[in-house]
């Protein structure tokens, strides 16, 4: 057990290293900071300054290892932009992602598996006809373009939901949270069906065609013959062997959430980490796109660890090859 | 007791009404927010924006981006001595959190501005020193006799140095320091509007200053002003359809006629203060993208040929939509040097241009590569790709390179372009600010945004000489002259003077102003 753990770590620290390289790599085409620092009236001798300043006339090699050293630490320095150290803009910033991605990964699985058992059960209604050829809709549209069409119908023409923003929000010292006031709640309605849709047409279709399969074979069959109740058949025996691939994935897919959270934040201005991320990219403020870049590869790392540790624990079968050697 | 207690109720209700009725909140949007509140560390349009609103400044452009005392009361040059300017302090101000403003206030913001980590120091390299003749006199000496040092001030915000030094912040934001400084997030200044609260890039919260000097000079209705910057262009219109923002101060070009018919809004527009154009390498020996073996930009007939191909009245209506206003000169309307004649718009003529390429020994054409932005002006990579192929026309293929705009200007800034697409706003409203960055030899400190390679020795002098010379007719000639230089000489090609529309309520009366720069005290409501 020590020995995989030790090995997944390291392995884990490798994906981090390489990401910090490649991002670092990347940060040489996005174009020159200094140039977005000073205004147009700055002389040559000033930008050189300032890039002395940051470092910037550095070898790459120095800069990368002063960068690897520094994140090691969880010092990611200055944002370029703001003038305000990175690592309170991404605290700052986080707890809004965080609440958004959580509630949208709700609404994404309770309505994922409900409709997913739906059109599974009734499979030639007209209502799961509909809704599967609806959610073709949510898996081919981008999702700027559903936040915009929602903003559009929610906001502008029904006037019924905010269009922006977070609403009004409480701190609680250490979380800033909207989940706590009607316009936070109401203003997470929006961007949290937009995140969320893409989602929900995957876990839907997932635990529709997972259902279908195991409606179909013989313990079930013989589960209706021993005269069980639908109800107990259906949710009881056949839901529960179809959730082992479905929560493998809702695992996997909270990562992404969090990821292609970049889109749905700047559509609805929803001050998040993606938001922050997308102003950076603009303004070339490489401390905050490095950070965030990292971080984004923490949290897909840890969770991949997490979903290793759980097969470990699960599956006896990669118990006993590392106990065989 | 009883009747006294009515009285007290009815007194305080009657307080309140009155309030009610005068309480006027302003919820105001654009795409970017200032990026700091400290006031001399950025020199950025939406940092001035926010700034304008707290701190004052010695002389501001109002809404018709004319000259106005604010914290100066006057200024003039000093007698028999042509290299230093007097101000005049506005007297009986004082700063948000009750400090008396003085003479070495304003002494020490300009010196702080003008220190190594200010982003604001181009504008003030003249200067060689800034002393306090008495509480309410300043005095700057320049190197050189300046006669425009009055119009560098108008984004230059007085501070309260007793405020500074309390807070440890004598110096600009040092970003090699690595971390924040108290000016960051706070400010103090004596601005028509205090800070309430303030989230970085999500929302200001500004409530009126019932104490500023000019309480009874500008109209200040507004009592509360709600800045939530909003990046996404269609949340932007959004958000003002669904009336949870009054104002909307950057409109985008695709928007402009549907909020222009929805019901309860408005747009102003405006000329703004920004010409768009083209610029050519003339002055290598060969191109570095061209698919010839000298320089055609080298010739002047070449260069008349893309002037008469590239259609500025097309491009306003094909690519504008009618919002922006063809050039001539590469100088926007309001500033000084400024021709009506120069700025007449060509008329296109292909044929002739051809006859031009002919005559230079490129009939058969050449390719070359244009460099455009494409997320800095309006509309800038569309109207590149117009140029494309009204360039097709007269046999120059032209490859277009459009890339986001810190990528864009950092290769511009290297020199390794052909051709481009650039924009430039004059903000001391001057010619000599225009012929110092893009007319003057590329050498030293000035030409630094001439890329064309030009270099002429008497729009130099010209250049140095208006920059110096105190005597208004003498210097006026001397900006016409040179600009008669470079107008025949087509180094750049005008397309237009970008415009600006401003979106807000129906019952707001304000009107656009050309530096993009909103003054809330100005803003009044229709009742």
């Amino acid at each position: 057990m020590l020995a995989f753990l030790i090995q997944r770590v390291l392995q884990a620290i490798f994906v981090m290293f390489v990401v910090a390289l490649i991002s670092f790599s990347l940060f040489h085409y996005v174009g020159d900071p200094v140039l977005n620092m000073l205004g147009q009236e700055a002389t040559e001798a000033d930008r050189a300054a300032l890039r002395a300043q940051l470092g910037l006339d550095q070898p790459v090699v120095v800069q990368f290892w002063n960068f690897v050293v520094n994140a090691a630490q969880f010092e990611f320095g200055i944002s370029y932009r703001s003038a305000r150290p990175v690592t309170d803009l991404i605290l700052e910033r986080l707890p809004a992602t965080l609440e958004l991605a959580t509630i949208s990964a709700i609404f994404a699985v309770v309505m994922g598996i409900l409709l997913g058992i739906y059109t599974a059960l009734r499979r030639r209604s007209w209502l799961a006809h509909f809704i599967m050829t609806a959610s073709l809709i949510g898996v081919s549209l981008p999702t700027f373009l559903i936040g915009v069409l929602l903003i559009y119908v929610f906001a502008v023409e029904l006037g019924v939901l905010p269009a922006f923003g977070r609403g009004e929000t409480v701190d609680l010292g250490w979380w800033d949270t909207g989940l706590l006031t009607t316009s936070g709640l109401r203003s997470l309605i929006l961007p949290a069906i937009t995140l969320g849709l893409f989602q929900l047409t995957l876990i839907m279709r997932l635990v529709r065609a997972e259902m279908l399969e195991v409606l179909s074979t013989d313990y079930i069959k013989f589960a209706r013959a021993r005269g069980l109740s639908k109800r107990v058949v259906n949710l009881r025996h056949a839901l529960k062997n179809t959730m082992i691939p479905v929560i493998t994935i809702i695992g996997l897919q909270l990562g992404t959430i969090i990821a292609f959270a970049i889109i749905t934040e700047t559509v609805f201005q929803w001050p998040g980490v993606g938001a922050l991320f997308i102003t950076a990219v603009r303004f070339v403020d490489v401390p905050v796109m490095a950070a965030y870049l990292m971080m984004i590869a923490l949290v897909f790392v840890v969770i991949n660890l997490v979903v290793d540790l759980l097969y470990y624990a699960v599956d006896p079968r990669l118990r006993a090859q590392g106990g065989g050697k | 007791m009883l009747p006294n207690k009515t009285l007290l109720a009815t007194a305080v209700l009657g307080a309140m009404l009155a309030t009610a009725a005068n309480a006027e909140t302003l919820r105001w949007t654009r795409s970017a927010d200032s990026l700091t509140m400290d006031p001399h560390s950025q020199n950025e349009g939406p940092t001035h924006s926010v700034n304008h609103q707290i701190f004052d400044t010695l002389i501001y452009q109002d809404m018709d981006v004319e000259y106005q005392p604010g914290l100066a009361t006057e200024w003039h040059v000093k007698e028999d001595e042509p290299t230093v300017w007097v101000f005049k302090i506005r007297e009986g101000v004082t700063f948000h959190e009750g400090q008396s403003l003085t003479a070495e206030d304003v002494v020490f913001s300009i010196n702080r501005a003008r220190h190594e980590h200010s982003d604001m120091r181009g504008l003030l390299t003249s200067i060689s020193e800034v002393r306090a003749v008495d509480d309410y006199t300043v005095e700057i000496e320049t190197s050189e006799p300046n006669p425009l040092l009055p119009n560098n001030f108008t984004n230059l915000f007085i501070m309260s140095r007793e405020w500074a030094e309390e807070h440890g912040v004598e110096e600009p934001q040092n970003y090699a320091a690595g971390e924040e400084t108290y000016a960051v997030r706070n400010a103090n200044g004596t601005g028509p509007f205090r800070v309430e609260s303030r989230e970085p890039d999500v929302r200001t919260v500004f409530v009126r200053n019932d104490d500023y000097w000019g309480i009874d000079h500008y109209p200040m209705e507004i009592t509360r002003l709600v800045f939530t910057p909003i990046e996404s262009a269609s949340t932007r219109v959004a958000a003002l359809l669904s009336g949870e923002v009054d104002f909307l101060q950057e409109t985008p070009v695709q928007d402009i006629e549907r909020l222009a018919n929805a019901e309860g809004i408005k747009n102003e527009q405006g000329a703004e203060n920004r010409t768009i154009f083209l610029g050519m390498d003339m002055g290598s020996a060969e191109l570095r993208t061209a698919d010839t073996d000298d320089n055609p930009f080298a010739d002047r007939r070449v260069r008349e040929a893309i002037n008469l191909a590239v259609d500025a009245n097309t491009i306003q209506r094909a690519v504008m939509r009618g919002n922006s206003q063809p050039a001539g000169m590469i100088a926007p309307p309001f500033v000084n040097g400024y021709s009506e004649e120069m700025d007449e718009v060509l008329e296109a003529d292909a044929d002739r241009a051809k006859q031009l390429m002919e005559e230079a020994g490129y009939g058969d054409g050449f390719r070359v590569t244009l460099n455009c932005p494409n997320d800095r002006y309006v509309n800038d990579e569309q109207i590149c790709q117009a140029v494309v192929s009204m360039l097709a026309r007269i046999g120059i293929t032209v490859d277009l390179v459009a890339q986001t705009r810190s990528v864009h200007f950092a290769e511009l800034a290297r020199e390794e372009y052909d051709f481009y697409l650039l924009g430039w706003g004059v903000p001391t409203m001057d010619s000599e600010y225009i012929f110092n960055y893009l007319y003057h030899t590329k050498e030293g400190d000035r030409g630094s945004w001439n890329f064309t390679g030009y270099s002429d020795e008497r729009v130099d002098e010209l250049t140095v000489a208006m920059g110096q010379e105190i005597d208004e007719d003498t210097r006026n000639e001397m900006i016409a002259e040179a600009w008669d230089i470079v107008h025949d000489e087509i180094l750049y090609i005008p397309i237009h003077h970008q415009m600006l529309t401003w979106s807000m309520r129906d019952d707001i009366d304000f009107q656009v102003q050309s530096e993009n720069t909103p003054h809330f005290k100005y803003l009044q409501f229709n009742q």
